[in-house]
């Protein structure tokens, strides 16, 4: 037997889930990039850090994005990924595919990349990992060829992400796909041509159980929502109590408003609507006899991101109600105006979460045109120091 | 020339048309067995989803065997989840047991669903990026095969979704996870002062960094750190390729818990730190996979049906998460970034542990 000389990696072939060394070392057998892909991070597995230099700038003609420049700091010992490039290709919406366009996408990259790839990388795309730079602009006209385009990266609108929305989900409250495909397609220029402050991105989940993490990981986020009256199947939920669901423990005792009561007696489940703040619990205990209530829109929400530069933030809701029907004219002129004001106002890499902790929310809701509403805050501000615009102040003459 | 600003492919063309027909006209669906979905429609139609897991990084021979797969039992449709798990949509269910058969056989992991561990969203790492502190395929892959019966099984209080970050600045923004694995620095970034004046720009990497801890240099046309202010998160070397940070004695990972994103009962939650640092220790990260492996059985044997992780800590208390787990609390778990003094505890109410 000859010796292996990726010793640390074979270990990581041992084991029942699916081995990401058995994928490069299956791309290795044809691609000597994967082969060196392989090689150098064995190298890192004994030397514990990283053998990328940081990007250069790389791209296709016409965009500034899409395309992550990567170069080994070990060009000596793996010559094949000297320049090993990244190409973010924007996914079908809710990552729905027939075989034939993902065939169709493994012979564009069998040609002119690694071989290897991810599905999918964290902003949702599927990223083609690892290409030099001659293949980029080849590889782009074969993609483009094939009915596919790169997604954001750097300083520009990201690839917007959805669940799966009302494909496949009885909770969707808003058309997640819809929406998400629609903002897409309308924001073309931004997502390929990087031209704010810093990242901006765009995630739509169709109820509240945020199956695409919107809230955390999204400057705007979309939320399916309704207004008025869980519908309650009361035959079905006598079904579920048959079954042998606790109903007052799993569902009335865990709802967080306890605006649900279930009767033993008459095996009846009576719901105070106007106390419930639709959080999905019920609903996702009980999907065959509780659905969302008829009027359907979205939340929306901003600020959200990961910690640089100044820390994590959770997205706060701005709109508490909007409904989203195409061609979602006021949802697209609200995000337009958001833009605007962040793009005029922002530092470099300044998120639109960090910019409202620093100009202060009252300064974006006037800016955007959104009256105050108590949905906003968790509770009003505990401290005295309030500003007043000037011309609430009655003025007086100065002589 | 290439068409450019084409957009992705329209998704309606890859909707089985059992999706199509019944497009937000689903009545309701259950959990059938692990990783298999049962949907049913307002007109009664049944679509199965047989969910599978996969290790993200995927070569094209893998995905024509995916393809093969959905070929054969699935006229070809297919999705992935925004886990990295892959769908697969069937009309028909004679073919569900047959597809999971062949899956098996192949050893793709079925399950992912309900209360189990789903597949865990991960970044890059040493495979492909040019910041990271510590890989994220290969602990990723450790802690998935030590949890695997979790992902095959749904014998959790609740699910339990599990993130890798390499770097602070989160690809994968694990910061609202039940179980965020983080890769960090501890030692300041050096910079480079022969590089430095010819590839960053000065007010750029000054306003990098969260502490303030760079000044510039503007004799020398470079920056000087102040170390005692540094917490080497890594984001001025973002900025400016001449300030090397990775370090292999002292780079490794910190664990996060508690977090949350649904809305589900409790509000979407950050996580919270547990332990502030493992170190890298290739290829299977032992300390980082039995930490996280005591931190799910714990959990596992103390909260309620339905609670998530972070729903359990917030009704025991932190302090008997620390009694509970065995884990160490230190002065680095207590806060002093900006907003520090909103995490210090203003009542008497607390346990002994």
């Amino acid at each position: 037997m000859t010796d292996s000389k990726t010793p640390l990696l074979d270990e990581l072939e041992k084991g029942p889930w699916p081995s990401f060394v058995k994928d490069m070392k299956q791309a290795a057998e044809k691609k000597p990039a994967a082969a060196d892909l392989l090689n150098q991070l064995e190298l890192s597995y004994k030397d514990r850090i990283g053998h990328w230099k940081h990007g250069g700038i790389v791209g296709v003609k016409g965009y500034g994005s899409g395309v992550i420049g990567r170069y080994s700091d070990r060009p000596d010992l793996f010559p094949n990924v000297q320049a090993f490039h990244t190409m973010r290709v924007n996914h079908p919406t809710g990552w729905f595919y027939k075989t034939d366009a993902l065939r169709k996408l493994c012979d564009i990259w069998d040609k002119h990349g690694s071989g290897l790839t991810n599905l999918h990388g964290s902003t949702g795309d599927a990223i083609l990992l690892g290409t030099t730079t001659e293949h980029l602009q080849p590889c782009f006209d074969d993609l483009s060829e094939a009915g596919f385009d790169l997604g954001g990266s750097g300083s520009a609108l990201r690839t917007p992400s959805a669940c799966v929305g009302p494909a496949r989900c009885e909770w969707a409250c808003i058309d997640s796909l819809d929406i998400c495909y629609q903002a897409t397609m309308t924001l073309q220029d931004q997502i390929h041509r990087p031209m704010f402050p810093y990242k901006f991105k765009i995630k739509v989940s169709a109820c509240a159980n945020d199956c695409v993490a919107a809230i955390a990981r999204s400057d705007l986020a979309i939320m399916g929502t309704w207004k008025g009256r869980i519908q309650v199947d009361p035959a079905e939920v006598r079904a579920y109590a048959d079954a042998g669901l606790d109903i007052r423990g799993e569902v009335c005792d865990l709802c967080p408003t306890k605006c649900m009561e279930w009767s033993e007696a008459d095996r009846t489940l009576v719901i105070h609507d106007g106390d419930c703040n639709r959080c999905m619990h019920c609903l996702n205990v009980m999907p065959k006899a509780l659905r969302p209530g008829k009027e359907r829109g979205a939340s929306i929400l901003v600020g959200g991101k990961a910690p640089i530069v100044q820390g994590s933030l959770l997205s706060w809701v701005i709109v508490p109600f909007m409904k989203l029907e195409p061609p979602y004219t006021e949802l697209f002129d609200l995000i337009a105006r958001i833009q605007d004001w962040w793009d005029e106002n922002g530092r470099s890499r300044e998120r639109l979460g960090e910019l409202i902790n620093r100009l202060g929310m009252r300064h974006f809701l006037k800016a955007v045109g959104l009256p105050a509403v108590p949905q906003m805050v968790k509770h009003p501000r505990t401290n005295p120091y309030v500003f007043f615009w000037p011309e609430e102040i009655d003025k007086k003459e100065v002589k | 020339m290439a068409k450019t600003d084409i957009g992705p492919p329209d998704y309606k063309q890859f909707l089985p048309p059992i999706i199509r027909d019944n497009y937000g006209k689903w009545r309701y669906h259950e959990i059938v067995k692990p990783g298999v979905l049962r949907h049913v429609g307002e007109n009664g139609d049944v679509l199965y989803t047989v969910r599978a897991g996969s290790p993200r990084l995927l070569s094209t021979d893998h995905i024509r065997e995916i393809c093969d797969l959905a070929e054969t039992y699935c006229d070809g449709y297919l999705r992935f989840t925004s886990r990295h798990n892959i769908e697969f949509l069937l009309a028909d269910e004679r073919r569900v047991d047959p597809l999971i058969e062949a899956l098996q056989a192949k050893n793709y992991p079925v399950g992912g669903t309900g209360h189990s561990i789903s597949n865990m969203v991960h970044t890059q790492g040493w495979v492909h990026c040019h910041t990271p502190a510590t890989d994220a395929s290969g602990p990723v892959k450790a802690i998935m095969d030590e949890l695997y019966d979790h992902f095959t099984h749904m014998d959790l209080p609740a699910h339990v979704r599990i993130a890798l970050a390499c770097c602070l600045n989160m690809c994968g923004a694990v910061h609202c996870s039940d179980i965020a694995i983080l890769g960090i620095h501890r030692t300041p970034p050096r910079p480079d002062n022969s590089r430095l004046p010819n590839v960053c720009e000065l007010p750029t990497t000054v306003a990098s960094c969260p502490t303030g801890a760079i000044r510039a240099d503007m004799k020398n046309k470079t920056v000087q750190v102040n170390d005692d202010k540094c917490m080497y998160c890594g984001n001025c070397y973002t900025v400016c390729p001449a300030m090397p940070i990775a370090d292999p004695d002292n780079d490794g990972i910190s664990i996060w818990v508690g977090g949350k994103v649904s809305n589900a009962r409790s509000a979407p939650m950050f996580s919270k730190l547990a332990i502030p640092f493992l170190p890298n220790n290739p290829p299977r990260w032992p300390e980082v996979v039995a930490a996280v492996k005591n931190i799910v059985e714990v959990y596992a044997a103390h909260a309620r049906k339905h609670e998530r992780l972070g729903e359990w800590i917030e009704r025991v208390g932190w302090e008997r998460f620390f009694t509970l787990t065995g884990i160490a609390f230190t002065d680095k778990h207590i806060d002093d970034f900006t907003l520090a003094t909103e995490t210090f505890r203003t009542t008497t109410q607390f346990k002994w542990g």
